[in-house]
């Protein structure tokens, strides 16, 4: 008979290997989801995780992982802050959104002047937009103890119709020929989000991402607001005794990672995506989920999980193209490695033990 | 009694062996129990007791031995079996649903349960019989500790068992109600019912029964009658160690440190305790007892006093300041420090090391945190003062708090405590679940900091606790507080009455059944 049994302390081995073990048990399982499709397994995986590294286009496809790894580190760095302290925001592609909107609006307000304070006034308003559409479910749930994970998930779809209506509205290119979406910030050079190092990937977003990852390493290991986060997710009772007010850590937590979701979108709208237009939301801010649990809500673990959903997403991308997997095999994917991830976690606490059956 | 008929032991254990990992719970353990006998079965918190009784209930199967019951091979691989062969059990912890009454709890529990009005017909006619005052209407939410725990006995007596096990039936009645449950017992094993009775409060074994088996560390260290023994050699045998008693030169109060008036706090949940209406004031140097049967408003009184819990400013006021309205960090910079009761999840985070717990309330008056950056090396020192001057057992500062045993991190969170030089300690519970050892050295560093002038609140749900440490003593007893008495030459009736004596109505009833 086979038996968990809890560990008396949780295991460290454990805990560094299973994002390891759920990777490679992703690209068995996601082997197996590809050959049902008909494809070459070996060739599908070796798509996804080998070329965008090591094939002739190389040089191109690695710039292009770090670009998608920018947003979904930031993001992520956020979002783990409050899953360590027990506040879910799931809501992160809603606060994207809003921050590229807000954010860009404030760009297009500006439309043509030039000067160098129009981008930083932009990343203010990113932060701001994202802020304030994370204080929505964070309020709800400080006053009227609704339930954060429900109320930020609904608000991406709010978010997502918001969007639609200003590409359609009050942001559209007047010289773009009708078609839905705003003018293209990244050719308007005062709002452009540029390669700080041409070619090389690292626009501003990167730039903030890292910082990100520092300063919230920091505050987890040095600042008493990092042991507050901990000390809530770990014990609320003792957190409360510690003389941690829930309420204001809930709106700090959800205030924080919605700011750096709306950075995460302002950077992505005026570098890579370029326009608000409908379809500008490609899911990074439900992919960050991933990635926080995968980097095991550390930032250096993030920053490296970031880097390799990054990856998945260049791969994925570069499988659809030449082996013609279909784009929802890719999300799949992705989703199996949390799913893997997730379930690993229990020998973290659990040992697995064979038990004879006992006869007396 | 069984000696007399000559006939086999109704239950004999022999050799049985548990194992979890790192620890022999059950070494070769055994012993036998008579018919109608009551077995004590005593020894400090871990000692293997609960193991032992698990394994004869059915819950744990032994990794080696054997049971003989009535001379026929005995197994159980479940409860149920148990209670087939005989063998009841009524738990320290209750298992209710607070929102049923009475017989529809116990009707949960029968595998075919009769109709409610035979089911309470039955009820009343064996709580009757065995002086057991219950209402099989009364929703299970309303009742007392004492009266749930009479749910639980009556439950296993419509079973008419052979052997009921009683694991710690006292630590949740009050003098009274135990002087009802001892009557029912001993009416019980006149009937040729047997009671291991599990314990480790030597006056009630003593005063009850026969027979004790005494297990330490697992194996039966003596077997012997208790009432041939005194109080003192039962607990050196359970403990192994000579035990001294704490010690202290009384002096004379200071001025009054805290004072509380008019403290009303409604209750968080729907079967939670209000506070209502508590008062009383402390000395500088004073230990304050306050006693009381579990779930009377200790958890909410001690979550009034430390902060956790703000109320009107002018309640509480700490050397004449109104500190009613400021939270815990802001009471602790004053100078009031508490210690709740649960210690992993509470007191302490399970997960975190014990540095990082000694930073959980030590941050604010040990300095260690500076501009909002945690100082990790005083804080590292501040955790190694209290394991070395409170003898916390551990490997070192930085093992989380949940691999402590529970004696040596009750050490720590008092010691965190104590160490920071408080006006006012306000603790609760401070020697639940801890072996005699440490539960001596926790006492003595209370009455140490109150012979240095501080003001100390125990809050405790053990009597003798209580009675040997504390200067006054009040009684908290559905929500109120009772004025305190000086503790010296309080009898132990006067204590039951301002415990609230019997809970629940037909006092008369119950004593009339048992006379």
């Amino acid at each position: 008979m086979l038996v968990l049994e809890k560990r008396k302390v949780p295991s460290r081995f454990w805990a560094r290997a299973t994002p390891l073990l759920a990777v490679i048990l992703t690209m068995l399982a996601g082997g197996a989801l590809f050959a049902l499709l008909g494809k070459d397994p070996v060739e599908a995986v070796r798509t996804i995780f080998w070329d965008p590294l090591f094939s002739e286009f190389a040089f191109y496809y690695r710039s292009q992982i770090l670009v998608k790894a920018w947003p979904l580190i930031l993001i992520a760095v956020g979002l783990s802050l409050g899953f360590r302290a027990g506040i879910w925001n799931i809501g992160a592609e809603g606060q994207y959104i809003m921050g590229a909107i807000l954010g860009g609006a404030v760009g297009l307000a500006f439309y043509p002047a030039q000067g160098w304070y129009i981008f930083p006034l932009m990343i203010l308003a990113g932060a701001l937009g994202g802020l304030l559409w994370a204080m929505i479910p964070a309020i709800l749930r400080t006053k009227f103890g609704t339930n954060e994970i429900l109320v930020s998930l609904m608000l991406v779809y709010v978010a997502e119709n918001i969007l639609s209506s200003v590409s359609f509205g009050i942001l559209k290119n007047p010289q773009g020929f009708g078609f839905p979406g705003s003018r293209n910030l990244n050719d308007y050079a005062a709002s452009a989000n540029m390669d700080l190092i041409e070619g090389t990937g690292l626009h501003w977003g990167g730039a903030a991402a890292l910082l990100a990852v520092m300063l919230a390493w920091g505050l987890l290991t040095r600042h008493i607001l990092g042991y507050r986060i901990r000390l809530s997710g770990e014990a609320p009772r003792a957190a409360r005794f510690g003389g941690v007010d829930p309420d204001r850590l809930v709106l700090i937590c959800l205030g924080v990672s919605g700011a750096l979701a709306g950075l995460a979108g302002l950077f992505e709208v005026t570098g890579p995506a370029g326009q608000l237009s409908p379809d500008f939301n490609m899911g990074y801010g439900f992919t960050a989920i991933i990635v926080a649990f995968l980097g095991r809500l550390h930032p250096i673990g993030i920053l490296l999980a970031g880097l390799l959903l990054g990856l998945t997403e260049v791969g994925g991308g570069i499988a659809q193209q030449n082996l013609g997997l279909p784009a929802a095999s890719i999300k799949a994917f992705q989703g199996m490695l949390l799913f893997f991830l997730l379930a690993m976690d229990v020998f973290t606490d659990y040992r697995l033990r064979f038990r004879r059956e006992e006869t007396i | 009694m069984s000696e007399a008929d000559g006939g086999p032991p109704l239950l004999v254990a022999e050799g049985l062996t548990k194992a979890y990992p790192g620890v022999l719970a059950n070494d070769h353990v055994s012993f036998s129990v008579a018919h109608g006998e009551v077995h004590a079965l005593l020894g400090e918190n871990g000692a293997g007791k609960s193991t032992l009784v698990k394994m004869i209930y059915g819950l744990v199967r032994p990794d080696e031995g054997r049971m003989m019951l009535e001379g026929r091979p005995y197994a159980p691989h479940r409860p149920s079996d148990a209670r087939r062969a005989g063998v009841a059990m009524v738990f320290q912890h209750f298992s209710l649903f607070e929102a049923l009454n009475v017989a529809e709890n116990i009707a949960l529990g029968m595998e075919e349960p009769p109709p409610q009005g035979e089911l309470s017909a039955r009820i009343r006619e064996v709580s009757v019989a065995y002086g057991l005052p219950l209402d099989p209407e009364r929703i299970v939410g309303e009742l007392s500790a004492g009266e749930r725990q009479r749910v639980e006995i009556i439950r296993c007596l419509l079973q008419n068992p052979k052997l009921l096990i009683m694991d710690e039936p006292t630590s949740v009645l009050t003098p009274q109600e135990v002087e009802i449950l001892f009557r029912t017992l001993r009416k019980l094993s006149a009937e040729g019912t047997a009671i291991l009775y599990i314990s480790h409060k030597l006056e009630e074994v003593i005063d009850l029964c026969e027979n004790a088996t005494i297990l330490r560390h697992g194996k039966v260290v003596a077997t012997c009658n208790p009432r041939e023994h005194s109080a003192r050699e039962l607990a050196e045998l359970m403990v192994g160690e000579i035990l001294t008693p704490p010690h202290r030169e009384r002096a004379a109060f200071g001025d009054v440190v805290l004072e509380v008036r008019g403290l009303s706090l409604p209750a968080t949940s729907h079967f939670g305790t209000s506070l209502k209406d508590i008062g009383f004031s402390l000395r500088a140097g004073e230990v304050l007892g306050i006693g009381g049967v579990a779930g009377n408003g200790q958890d909410e009184l001690l979550a009034a006093l430390s902060g956790e819990r703000p109320t009107a400013a002018d309640t509480i006021r700490l050397s004449g300041q109104e500190i009613g309205a400021l939270g815990p960090n802001e009471r602790r910079a004053l100078g009031l420090l508490a210690a709740p009761e649960e210690r992993l999840g509470h007191a302490a985070a399970p997960d975190m090391s014990l540095t990082e717990n000694a930073l959980l309330t030590g941050a604010v008056r040990e300095r260690l945190v500076r501009r909002g950056l945690i100082d990790w090396p005083r804080s590292r020192a501040f955790a190694k003062r209290i394991t070395e001057v409170f003898d916390v057992r551990t490997p070192g500062t930085e093992v989380p708090a949940r691999a402590l045993s529970g004696g040596n991190l009750q050490k720590f969170v008092i010691g965190r405590e104590v160490l920071q030089r408080p006006e006012v300690l306000v603790v609760n519970q401070p020697t639940w679940g801890v072996d005699a050892s440490a539960a001596a050295a926790i006492r003595q560093a209370i009455l140490d900091l109150a012979e240095g002038g501080a003001g100390v609140i125990v809050i405790s749900q053990d009597l003798d606790e209580l009675m040997e440490i504390s200067d006054t003593f009040a009684a908290l007893n559905e929500g109120r507080l009772s004025a305190p008495r000086p503790a010296r030459g309080l009898s132990v009736e006067e204590i039951g009455l301002m415990l609230g004596g019997v809970h629940g109505a037909k006092v008369e009833e119950g004593a009339d059944a048992g006379a």
